[in-house]
């Protein structure tokens, strides 16, 4: 590359390599083009496209779905659901997650390794697996039940096929993305400025409160957002252990694609599952503006 | 580097999160082996019994074969277009090059089921549904990005003056990259290659939205199967995919280091 910024001018050169690297990135433009761009762009025509009943389109343009989803509170219902349930699991993961980062963070050697294989590995396994463990250990023969029933429970407890089962099985699906959102904050968290809170005479509860908290805050803005995001868009646990008895957006979104093949709504719903998106970022740059 | 013991009451409360993150992964083991017919744990009695019946499930063994050939190829061409493309992106650095990473990993970024449902309007219109190209561009767009965002960060940790130095002594651009730049990322290769496969082998929400009963891949079989019936056949089936994940998983480690690949 030196050598041909010398045998041409320095902006001829740069126009070729710019061309160079125009073409390399081609094949991915095409794709990201193809499969993402369009089909995206196209969800906003569908939303206001015309449909018979059969649910063929007619070519026309009609905003029934927009004002369906506007006036029957099904809709208002669901999306106040889909969003009361995400910010559960988000506050319940990050309960369950920050010990864990915390421990990590303090951790080195070896054991950190492993550990933190542990947490990464539940990413690399189907969604669908780890969701099948969770019918194991919820369902009324599950092991929870089991284990009630052996201290001598009468009737077994309710985890599965309601709101309980999602919320739980949802938290432990998310956990990853919340430790490792974690892990990457308490990079600004040094041991001498707790050290130096100790020894002026600080319980450690309080160095926690005072010191390690607010330190790692903008990992915690992050882990939220990524959970919350993720709870929202999430279907396949919802689907499993919910049992089609709880209503998400996410599931409204693929029951009206698959089941209804009603796609006007199911894209409908899909731009609301992005507007749900849209505020949560903004609502995070809020908060990350605040506490940075 | 940290001297402060870590507090009781911190490996207490970790601890007990780490049973609960590990806990539907580990009760798969125990009631693979089952031998009741319905799904119970504990099983009242064990067997293999499940394992055996997977032969029986020819639908389950054909997704199988399937996805791994989906997640081959998908890998295969991922890297094909990715290693040139974060190429241009790191070392050619053209204009707007950091507009064209987020633009390229936006995919990423979106709700998995707005990008389903995408594609499956613009799929069925294309007479793409239940095909395997159709399936393989919906792995490709959501693996990409993975792999772009791996080798662009291997790229950028090869010092540029190695290059140079083989550039000066004469070396084309070609045989630069081919005999200096890529030896030197193949640990970034191989993480991108793997966790490539992984996506697509795992991939089960665009799957289940672009497949059909002709044609579908192992995730959404399984998720069919969990849907309409609870007995212990997915845990056999998900043992052996936990094994399989172990396998590579261990190669990756070994090449590259796990943590190194996502903690960053």
């Amino acid at each position: 590359m030196s050598a041909a910024a010398t045998a041409q001018g320095p902006d001829q050169s740069r126009r070729g390599t710019t061309f160079a690297a125009t073409t390399l990135l081609v094949p991915i433009l095409l794709i990201n083009a193809i499969g993402f761009m369009l089909p995206v762009a196209n969800l906003a025509v569908i939303s206001v496209s015309e449909i018979r009943s059969s649910g063929a389109m007619t070519g026309g343009w009609s905003i029934a779905k927009w004002t369906t989803v506007a006036t029957d509170p099904f809709y208002w219902e669901l999306l106040a659901n889909t969003v009361r349930t995400s910010l559960i699991v988000t506050i319940l993961t990050l309960i369950v997650s920050y010990p864990i980062a915390l421990c990590l963070h303090r951790m080195s050697g070896a054991w950190k390794s492993i550990l933190l294989v542990l947490v990464i590995s539940p990413l690399l396994l189907s969604s669908v697996v780890r969701t099948y463990g969770w019918i194991a250990i919820l369902s009324d023969r599950g092991l929870v039940n089991s284990a009630l029933a052996a201290l001598g429970a009468q009737e077994p407890l309710r985890l599965m096929f309601n709101q309980n089962g999602v919320i739980i099985g949802l938290t432990e699906i998310l956990m990853p993305y919340m430790i490792l959102a974690l892990l990457a904050g308490f990079g600004r968290l040094d041991p001498r400025v707790e050290e130096a809170a100790a020894t002026l005479g600080a319980p450690p509860y309080r160095v926690f409160w005072r010191v390690v908290l607010p330190l790692s805050l903008p990992g915690v803005a992050l882990g939220s957002l990524l959970t919350f995001v993720l709870a929202i868009s999430s279907f396949i646990t919802p689907k499993l252990l919910g049992g089609g008895r709880v209503f998400l957006l996410a599931t409204e979104v693929y029951d009206q694609a698959i089941v209804t093949l009603d796609w006007p709504l199911a894209a409908t719903l899909s731009i609301i599952v992005l507007v749900v998106f849209g505020l949560a970022l903004a609502v995070y740059t809020r908060i990350l503006r605040q506490i940075g | 580097m940290d001297e402060r013991p870590i507090s009781r009451v911190l490996i207490w409360l970790a601890s007990a999160s780490f049973l609960f993150l590990l806990a539907p992964v580990l009760i798969v083991i125990p009631l693979s082996f089952s031998g009741d017919v319905f799904m119970s744990f504990p099983p009242s009695s064990w067997s293999l019994r499940w394992y055996a019946s997977i032969g029986q499930h020819p639908k389950m063994i054909d997704a199988f074969f399937f996805s791994l050939q989906l997640a081959g190829a998908v890998t295969a061409v991922n890297l094909v277009i990715a290693v040139p493309a974060a190429y241009a992106l790191v070392r050619l650095a053209p204009p707007g090059a950091a507009t064209l990473m987020s633009v390229l990993t936006a995919p990423l970024l979106l709700p998995t089921i707005v990008l389903a449902l995408a594609m499956l309007i613009v799929a069925a219109r294309a007479g793409l549904l239940a095909t395997p190209q159709g399936l393989f561009l919906a792995h490709l767009v959501v693996t990409l990005p993975y792999a772009l965002r791996i080798i662009s960060t291997a790229l950028a940790t090869v010092p540029v003056a190695v290059e140079e130095a083989a550039a000066t002594l004469g070396a084309t651009p070609l045989t630069v990259f081919r005999r200096v730049t890529l030896p030197l990322i193949i640990p970034g290769l191989v993480a991108a290659g793997a966790l490539s496969f992984l996506v697509s082998f795992d991939e089960v929400v665009l799957s289940l939205f672009m497949s059909g009963p002709r044609l579908s891949t192992l995730p959404v079989e399984m998720y069919h199967h969990v849907e309409s019936r609870a007995d212990p056949l997915v845990a056999a089936i998900s043992v052996l995919l936990v094994l399989f994940t172990l396998l590579i998983v261990i190669v990756v480690d070994r090449s590259l280091g796990l943590a190194r690949t996502f903690v960053r």
